[in-house]
Order: C-alpha cells, then structure tokens, then sequence
C-alpha cells in the first residue's frame, strides 16, 4: 500500500500540472501569420546554421519580415528558394547548390613532418604551434575537426589517412569550411568536376621537399591548354569552373607532371 | 524572523549567486548587456516568488498529512517545471522581445538551482507561507542584483582595454570572484547588530 500512495500522487500533481499548461496553451497561443507557417513547414529542418541564423525557424521569420534574401539555405536549395519566393510573392533567385571540396591530397603518412604533435585531436588546437607539424603549412593538417563539425558525416577519410567530402551527402551547410584553420576545404560550385587538390602556394622545389602530392606551380595546365581554365597564381593552379572548353581540362589533367589536377566522379 | 531580516538574508548576507554559488549559469550566460539582465532577474524573481507560495502549499497541505514528505524533492521539480513553462508562454505572449533575449536561458530556469533551493529551504528552515513568499521573492532580488551589478561590469569591460588572454568570459569570472570576495562584508553579524534576529 506504501508505495501507491506516493505513485498515485505523483500522477495526480503531474496531470493537474498538464492540464493546466495545455489550457494555458491555448488560451495564450499566438496567432502566426500563414505565410511565415508556410515558410517553416517548407523549410529543410536540418537546423545546420549555414545561412547564418540560429536554425531553420529563424531564418524563415527573417525572410518573412524581410531582414534576409530569400535563397541562403543551401541544403533547400532552389527549390526552396523558389518556394519561398512563392510564397512571398517575390521574383524567384537562381541559387547554385555548392558542395564542400577538401583542396589537398597529401597522405599524411608521407608528408614531411616538422616535429612530433602530440596535443589535443583538434586542428585548430594543432594549428596554434608553429601552424601544425606538417612541413606544409597550408595543407590539411588531417586531424578531422571538420569531420566532427559536419552534421550529415558526408567527410570521410580514405584508407590512406586522407579526407574526401562524399558528394551525394553534402548539404553545403559551410560549417567546415568556417572551422578548418587552413581553408583547406571549401565550398565549390556542385557543377564543378575539376579541381587542383592542393593549397600550398609555396614555390616548386620547397614542395618537392615535402610532399610527392602537391602542386608545384610548373604552369604546364595553363601554358599548353589555355581554354582548360586552369590558371596558376603564386606558384599554385586553380581552375575556373566557367572553364571555355571542358574537354581541355581532361587533357590538363592528363598533362599535369605531379598528378594534382583530379576529376570527381 | 521578521521579514526584513529574511529579505536581508537572501538578498546580502547568503545571496544565491555570490555566497551560496547556485544557480551561475545564467548569471554568466544573460549578464552580457543590462537590458535582458533585468529581464531574466525579474522573470527568475516571479518564478522563486510563486513557486516558493506553491510549493509550501504543497508540501503542508498534501505531503505533511498523508507523511510523504520524503517526496518534496520530485515534487517540487515536478511544480517548477511546470511554472517555468507557464512563465515562458506568458513572456512569449506578453514580450517577444524579452522573450528573444532571455532566449535559451528560460527554459534553462526550470533547473535553476535558486528556485528549487529556495523552495526547499523554506522548509528546512519552517518557515510559514508569507516567509516562504518573502524568501522566494528576496532570493530573487538577490539574484538580480548580482546579474545587474554584473551586467554593468561586463559593460564597462566592453569597453575597457583588456589584455587578450582574459578578454571575454575570464575577465568575467575574476570580477565575479571579486564580487564575491566584497559580499563577504554581509555577515550573520549585521542581523544582530539591526537587532533583527
């Protein structure tokens, strides 16, 4: 008998408790406008914080009181976009959907070290002695912190220690590209398939030094296929995705002494 | 007691945030510009104020006569968190604005230690309903006075050439163990001397 008594209490001040916030609910509700209601319930809910607001909800309210263009949220998309442009009554914007690439290739087990780091597993916790122990300093310094950043897990480390962003995964939220010291992975375009994987603008033979993966700024992409869109600045090639003839750009791939022009699939 | 000497118990000589230590996480988290200090020190005053009154009623009314009174716990967790939220819907009614910038830290009184400590308390020391409802009251107050004095200090640091190392939340912590270090000077002692206890 002891113990129904309390058990029985309980239940009783928690239901009385309910019932009295669920009046208090409806008596003191808010009456939202249909057309912010509309917007939340298009919205993607993936609360990533990649348009620059709290969550999904914040940045419906600020584009239904107009504090915020229409098209910021990467993981809605066009679509969305032109949803929310609907619903507004608005002009529909051309958003591109953008994916995050990690701009180095190097094999952490072959780079040339500097010292030995043995702190916290945190890139940016590495990157504040002497810029993290690998000769490179604008390479990846491999530690994932934008793996633990990510909120789809679409980064992920191949076999050789290196990190690639699986595509069909990434939302292009940008968190990771916000969190790596080095801005070695950034949003590009989804559109793009060519890319130089390498950030180092250090001259060729300091790159031989270190590292058998990275760009030497030999300007052989440039030179021999001008229309490749490929373009060395400081000693690194970078590749305009408004590129004039695609097919150059398989060729520069092919011509590319050191093998750091890759085409993703 | 009397009620001054309640009211200067809770608010000086064992104040929440500064003696006792309960209850800081608001006081870090809210106390960065005076506006919404203000705001969360009175809605935490009006949560301590009506959940002290409900749950002496509770706990003399229902838990003393069937001698349950080992439950006061639970059950006064129970009745906080269920006050706070009501709070929450008629900030939320009453001013967005406030409610925008209490923000997470409303949600966050709910297991506030001041309002169950405070509530609990009450009962330790026997207190009857208007002590209960003067010690809740000026356990707010209390809080408020620290999240205030505070806030201004934040303010002025805003302002203040800091080196870098402490700029931020450090420099907020050593002010707030100074603080503390001051409202040391409160003492049983000035009861005594008010000739109040």
């Amino acid at each position: 008998m002891s113990i129904i008594i309390p058990f029985i209490l309980i239940a009783v001040i928690g239901a009385l408790l309910g019932f009295g916030l669920a009046v208090a609910d409806k008596k003191l509700s808010i009456k939202k406008d249909e057309k912010l209601e509309l917007i939340e319930a298009s919205m993607p809910n993936a609360n990533c914080g990649g348009c620059g607001f709290a969550g999904c909800s914040a940045y419906a309210e600020a584009v239904y009181t107009h504090k915020a263009p229409i098209g910021l949220c990467s993981p809605g998309g066009s679509a969305l976009a032109k949803k929310m442009a609907e619903i507004m009554g608005e002009e529909a914007v051309e958003m591109e959907k953008k994916t995050a690439h990690v701009f180095c290739s190097a094999v952490p087990a072959k780079e040339g070290k500097d010292f030995q780091y043995q702190g916290i597993e945190d890139c940016n916790g590495a990157s504040l002695l002497f810029k993290g122990e690998n000769s490179c300093k604008e390479g990846c310094i491999g530690l994932g912190s934008c793996i633990k950043v990510c909120p789809e897990g679409a980064i992920k480390r191949r076999e050789d220690g290196s990190l690639f962003v699986q595509r069909e995964l990434c939302i292009g939220c940008g968190k990771c590209e916000k969190i790596c010291p080095n801005h070695v992975i950034r949003l590009v375009p989804s559109s793009q398939l060519f890319f130089t994987d390498c950030n180092s603008h250090a001259k060729g033979a300091e790159v031989r030094k270190y590292c058998e993966f990275g760009c030497i700024g030999c300007g052989i992409c440039e030179k021999k296929f001008p229309a490749s869109g490929f373009k060395v600045d400081s000693f690194l090639a970078s590749f305009d995705p408004k590129a004039i003839d695609i097919s150059q750009a398989g060729d520069a791939m092919a011509a590319c002494p050191r093998k750091v022009i890759k085409k993703v699939e | 007691m009397s009620y001054l000497a309640i009211f200067l118990t809770y608010v000086f000589i064992n104040n929440f945030i500064l003696v006792q230590f309960l209850g800081l996480c608001p006081f870090i988290g809210v106390s960065k510009n005076s506006e919404s200090a203000i705001g969360m020190g009175l809605a935490l005053t009006f949560v301590t104020g009506v959940t002290s009154v409900v749950c002496w009623i509770v706990y003399h009314g229902v838990l003393v006569p069937l001698g349950l009174e080992y439950l006061e716990t639970i059950t006064f967790i129970l009745i906080i968190a269920a006050l706070v939220q009501l709070v929450e819907m008629v900030i939320k009614k009453i001013s967005p604005s406030l409610y925008k910038a209490l923000g997470i830290f409303l949600p966050l009184i709910t297991t506030n230690c001041i309002v169950l400590g405070i509530a609990l308390i009450n009962i330790t020391e026997s207190y009857n309903l208007l002590e209960s409802f003067v010690s809740g009251v000026s356990a707010g107050l209390g809080f408020t006075l620290a999240i205030i004095l505070m806030s201004n200090i934040r303010e002025k640091l805003d302002l203040t050439p800091v080196r870098k190392v402490f700029k931020g939340v450090p420099i907020a912590f050593i002010s707030a163990g100074l603080m503390a270090l001051a409202f040391m000077a409160f003492d049983k002692a000035l009861l005594s001397n008010l000739h109040l206890a």
